[in-house]
């Protein structure tokens, strides 16, 4: 039995590991080539757009709330960080707000 | 060590790693801890949670798992699918090829502990001026793994019997990739990355579903940007 998990755990372990050190493998001894180098400037905002639509995956428009919660708290971090651009108060009261409103909704 | 001489290593590097990283430790302890009572309902004694956030760290594959050991799925299938799960990593490390490059001694350590949140702190977060970089990262990237160990080990021994309703509190790792959002917003200010993501997430949510849309959004994305390479240079 444990034997069965420790052996999954390794295979997830060196899956994941492998994952995440391909490009620096792939790029160790060559310099990346230029569409590389322009690749890396814009992948950092695409995956972090990609995230914070992914964020959203769950929540159902249709059923009531119709993602007000999800919604309303998100553009509260987002305008709250575009103002005072402090992140701990963004995300402290973004979640706040979100943690209440799914109660009382 | 290196021409940085009069960079901070220790509590400085630590303390700047430590403001970095406390939206990923709301995040992090609370859905480890979900994760933890989920892995113990499943019939695994405690000490498994924790043994895997220790090695594998990768938290979408670990609820994975979760019901595939329950289920006793051969280990080569649970490899493939921790592998499309985890697909995405493979790019994250272009932007931090340099970063990375740059450092000696933790740098396997960096590499191996780069889930999504740690990565969008380490490419849009810059430590603090007088802080060594790799101090810095090493102190954010090791923090973060702490939380999730930490929140994985209570949620198996009482995570049933913890008092405080947390329902909600994870949407600080939302709140997170928002405001990173925001900060590259005002780093690339050009249009093209931002759209062709949206679509591309769009379509791989239509195509594939919400499961396993996050590798499909991601290369769908930097295909996407290709055509734009004069454009945007």
């Amino acid at each position: 039995m444990n034997t069965y998990v420790l052996g999954a755990m390794l295979a997830m372990t060196a899956v994941t590991v492998l994952c995440r050190a391909t490009p620096f493998l792939f790029f160790m001894k060559r310099r990346p080539p230029a569409v590389v180098d322009y690749l890396q400037r814009y992948i950092p905002p695409m995956i972090m757009t990609v995230l914070v639509l992914g964020s959203f995956k769950n929540v159902s428009f249709a059923a009531a709330p119709h993602g007000v919660p999800e919604l309303a708290a998100g553009l509260v971090v987002a305008g709250l960080h575009l103002w005072k651009r402090n992140t701990l108060l963004s995300i402290f009261a973004g979640t706040a707000l979100y943690m209440l409103l799914i109660r009382v909704m | 060590m290196d021409n940085q001489g009069a960079a901070h290593h220790g509590p400085s590097a630590l303390r700047a790693g430590f403001k970095a990283s406390i939206p990923v430790l709301l995040g992090y302890v609370t859905i480890g801890i979900a994760f933890g009572l989920l892995l113990v309902k499943s019939g695994q004694p405690w000490w498994i949670a924790t043994v895997m956030s220790l090695l594998v760290y990768a938290g979408a594959a670990q609820f994975m798992a979760v019901g595939l050991l329950a289920a006793g799925t051969g280990i080569a299938q649970i490899a493939v699918l921790t592998l499309v799960i985890n697909a995405r990593h493979m790019v994250y490390g272009l932007s931090l090829l340099d970063r990375f490059g740059a450092c000696r001694r933790f740098k396997s350590y960096l590499v191996f502990a780069l889930t999504d949140e740690t990565y969008g702190i380490l490419t849009t977060v810059q430590p603090p001026p007088g802080v060594d970089r790799e101090s810095f990262y090493t102190a954010v990237s090791g923090l973060d793994q702490s939380y999730w160990v930490i929140g994985s080990t209570i949620g198996a021994l009482v995570g049933g019997a913890l008092p405080f309703d947390s329902r909600g509190i994870d949407f600080a790792l939302t709140a997170l990739f928002i405001v990173l959002l925001v900060e590259q917003i005002r780093s690339v200010k050009k249009a093209a990355p931002y759209l062709v993501a949206t679509v591309a997430t769009g379509a791989a949510l239509l195509l594939v579903g919400p499961v396993n849309f996050l590798v499909v959004a991601i290369l769908a994305s930097i295909i996407g940007i290709l055509p734009f390479r004069k454009a945007l240079s």
